[in-house]
């Protein structure tokens, strides 16, 4: 009677129960897309929204991102949460800078997307004038739920991508 | 209370020194509230004197704004006015004072001495309408970034003209 091929010894059987083999980049990748450490810049009404969407009714901490921190160096996504005027430019690409890799931006709003209905003297045409955004979430403000659909956004970009990322990713102009 | 209100400020003229009446061009009243328009030289001798006589005591600067009457109708004496909003807390009484500055030369006195909060208010009005007011210690832009030009809330500024900053890149100095 000969070995079926298929046949595991009990050694390999044991092994199995016990370890599981995966690529090092997408379990890298999967340990960051469910652990990120949301930083909050808010300056209008979509930070209201960010509120609704860390409490218990939404519950952003289903997906991994209820740890909010108020520093940059203990944050990993940088979220931009209203409108930013010109002179608050500055300060915003300081708050970018001071973060660590990896790390990754979603401009939440059509303000801080693109300037929303502020087409003016004063209010930056988009924060992607200073610093690279990873996912943009449309409305006025966006809804909870909206805010949710742009953090898994994220996390799917999270597991696309590479571990070590390429810090200018995106040309920016200054 | 409030009808006694309206006949003390409509009759506020007659209680007032005759040094005082003849540096008020007008007075109206409108929805409970009494507007002295003053000559623009006297601002700061009917100030004062409303913040320190024992009958009026206008003890509190509320606001403090400029106005351009660009293309206003109707027509206005001058193009520019600063108004003052004076409250006194005892008698709980408001009163406005308004004063018209001409296009070519928009200054008038600061009151930064008499009310310390007219200090920004007044940094404000130079920063978005360009009126000048003299004696004050610090008349910097507050809202605008450092390097913008023009005065933006002036109604011959165009609605879109966005100014961005170049060349200051660090939230320092701002």
């Amino acid at each position: 009677m000969s070995e079926h091929p298929l046949t595991v010894s009990n050694e390999e059987a044991d092994l199995k129960n016990v370890a599981f083999t995966t690529r090092l980049e997408d379990f890298i990748n999967w340990g960051r897309k469910n652990s990120l450490w949301p930083l909050p810049f808010g300056t209008a009404c979509c930070a209201i929204e960010y509120m609704a969407t860390v409490g218990s009714h939404y519950d952003i901490s289903r997906f991994g991102a209820e740890v909010v921190r108020f520093s940059p160096r203990q944050a990993d996504c940088l979220l931009v949460l209203g409108t930013v005027v010109e002179k608050m430019g500055p300060i915003l690409k300081q708050i970018y800078d001071q973060m660590l890799e990896p790390k990754w931006v979603i401009a939440v709003g059509v303000c801080a997307s693109s300037g929303g209905f502020y087409r003016a003297y004063h209010v930056m045409q988009g924060i992607d004038n200073i610093i690279p955004v990873d996912v943009y979430v449309p409305g006025c403000p966006p809804t909870p739920e909206g805010i949710i659909y742009g953090m898994l956004k994220l996390q799917e970009k999270i597991t696309k991508g590479g571990i070590v990322r390429v810090r200018d990713r995106h040309k920016i102009a200054r | 209370m409030l009808e006694t209100d309206i006949k003390l400020l409509a009759n506020i003229l007659p209680h007032l020194p005759q040094a005082i009446q003849s540096q008020i061009l007008a007075v109206e009243e409108f929805l409970a509230e009494t507007t002295l328009t003053v000559r623009r030289e006297s601002l700061r001798q009917v100030i004062q004197f409303l913040k320190t006589d024992p009958n009026f005591c206008f003890d509190v600067m509320m606001d403090l704004f400029a106005m351009d009457y660009l293309k206003y109708v109707p027509e206005t004496p001058e193009r520019f006015a600063v108004v003052y909003y004076l409250v006194a807390l005892l008698q709980n009484r408001r009163i406005r004072i308004k004063v018209f500055l001409p296009e070519e030369d928009p200054t008038i006195a600061s009151i930064h001495d008499l009310y310390k909060a007219a200090n920004w208010f007044e940094r404000e009005a130079w920063d978005l309408y360009g009126i000048k007011f003299e004696g004050h210690p610090n008349l910097v832009r507050i809202l605008c970034h450092a390097e913008f030009e023009g005065h933006p809330l002036r109604k011959d500024y165009p609605s879109d003209r966005y100014q961005r900053l170049k060349t200051t890149t660090s939230s320092e100095g701002l």
